[in-house]
């Protein structure tokens, strides 16, 4: 899927929920197949968000360093 | 003809900002150049955070309510009614007994609502405390409980995000007060990688779980609950049994959102993370957990939300710009036992850090209780 067609959450500067839970909750709500793309500024999203989708089952894609925020993508594959 | 600000909701934001308004454009509202329409389902205006305490019997409901008109200032119209379609092409609320409320200005101000429907047999098996019903139901359980294994599940997305973990330190406390904590395996489930969204607040908590026995479970969102067995199970794949159940039910924002095509799949509303304004419009404004911002719903965010909505909205009144930008402040106490308390701040640029607990700070916790009266007036 192209870049313009993924599903954009902008968890920049969320502390609470915190980007991991924003994906939580948007995942839920996407059709199977869809690319969502998490922007968060917080490093650990980096680590925590991969964990937690290899551990539902869903599709980790990559992590991109941007200026001062990490684009983590992923699809939801189930 | 004045113009017509129609607020949809009579929670705190929207009777914060119908009440600024109200002060800060009292002459336009008396002579008839400004119109304020409050539309709202309920005649009482319910104090949520009071809840936590109905479930233990350490407040009872009628300290939380008042009716909706006595916060209010004067020339305000209070409509009860259901808002059931927002048309914003046309620029009119229409309600359920079937009036129509053109407007210049939109507040929506419909809050979030539980949803336990949406997770399989959690209706059924478990509890909750964020409604009146079900913390009066959760009192009666709680009183008549004898021990066994108590599992607190938090559903994504939530209000009050720190009274998930201020129930389970308040059901530790409780248990032993009465004593009954060696009869009890209390535990916490949460669905990230740990104890709570806010970093120093679950790095805290780690050991405050160790010297409370409390079990935490980690990477836990419920996908369903089988009540005739009592067992829970995790869209990660974990399952736990469970005694009785208290749970966080998902949340989804209000059904005239979602009936009226102007929120996401979840019901919450594109809302611009500075200017509060619904993405796309220039005449609705969003406040509280209404917005689809990736901020704590909470009745704090809702306050300093409410704060910049009804500046820029008297600025635009008066046919200036408005010039205040919201900085994603969010403000919680957190309850860390019967006896004390902590609290945190932040915002979009600034990480929390909370402060050692204290009584102090539960006092004042308790105190707010009592003085929240005064921040739907727009005075606190």
């Amino acid at each position: 899927m192209a870049e313009g067609e993924a599903k954009v959450i902008d968890a920049r500067g969320s502390y609470c929920p915190g980007p991991l839970m924003e994906l939580i909750r948007a995942i839920q709500t996407e059709p199977v197949g869809t690319v969502l793309e998490v922007l968060s500024s917080d490093r650990a999203s980096s680590n925590d968000i991969p964990e937690w989708v290899k551990k539902v089952g869903q599709e980790y894609l990559e992590t991109v360093a941007e200026d001062g925020y990490w684009r983590v993508r992923v699809r939801r594959v189930k | 003809m004045g113009k017509r600000v129609v607020v949809v909701g009579g929670g705190v934001g929207g009777t914060i900002v119908a009440n600024h308004l109200a002060r800060k454009l009292g002459r336009e509202l008396e002579l008839g150049d400004l119109e304020i329409t409050m539309i709202s389902p309920d005649a009482q205006h319910f104090y949520q955070p009071g809840l936590l305490y109905v479930m233990f019997d350490l407040t009872r409901p009628e300290e939380l309510s008042r009716s909706q008109a006595s916060l209010l200032e004067p020339g305000i119209r209070l409509v009860q009614d259901w808002a059931d379609h927002i048309d914003k092409d046309k620029g009119e609320v229409r309600t359920r007994a079937g009036q129509t409320f053109p407007y210049d200005f939109l507040l929506l101000a419909t809050g979030s609502r539980p949803s336990p429907q949406l997770i399989p047999g959690l209706a059924e098996g478990g509890h909750l405390f964020y409604t009146l019903d079900g913390a009066l139901k959760l009192r009666e359980a709680l009183f008549n409980f004898q021990g066994g294994k108590v599992v607190v599940t938090v559903g994504v997305p939530h209000k009050c995000p720190v009274a998930p973990l201020e129930v389970t330190f308040m059901l530790d406390a409780w248990f032993r007060q009465r004593g009954l904590r060696d009869k009890v395996e209390l535990t916490y489930t949460y669905p990230i990688g740990r104890l709570h969204a806010l970093e120093p607040v679950a790095n805290w908590a780690v050991p405050q779980f160790a010297a409370r026995d409390i079990h935490g479970e980690t990477f836990f969102n419920l996908k369903e609950v089988d009540a005739k067995a009592r067992q829970l199970t995790s869209i990660e794949g974990t399952t736990l049994p469970y005694d009785l159940l208290i749970s966080v039910p998902p949340h989804q924002g209000a059904q005239v959102i979602i009936d009226s095509g102007v929120g996401d799949k979840g019901g919450w509303v594109p809302t611009g993370k500075h200017t509060l304004l619904m993405e796309g419009t220039d005449n609705v404004f969003v406040v509280g957990d209404t917005t689809n911002l990736p901020i704590s719903k909470a009745g704090s965010t809702a306050h300093f939300e409410a704060d910049v909505i009804a500046d820029n909205l008297a600025s635009r009144l008066q046919g200036y710009p408005g010039g205040r930008s919201y900085d994603g402040k969010v403000f919680c106490f957190v309850e860390t036992g019967l006896e004390q308390a902590t609290y945190v701040w932040f915002n979009f640029e600034t990480p929390p850090n909370p402060v050692p607990p204290s009584q102090a700070i539960h006092w004042f916790k308790l105190a707010y209780n009592k003085a929240y009266w005064l921040t739907p007036k727009g005075v606190l």
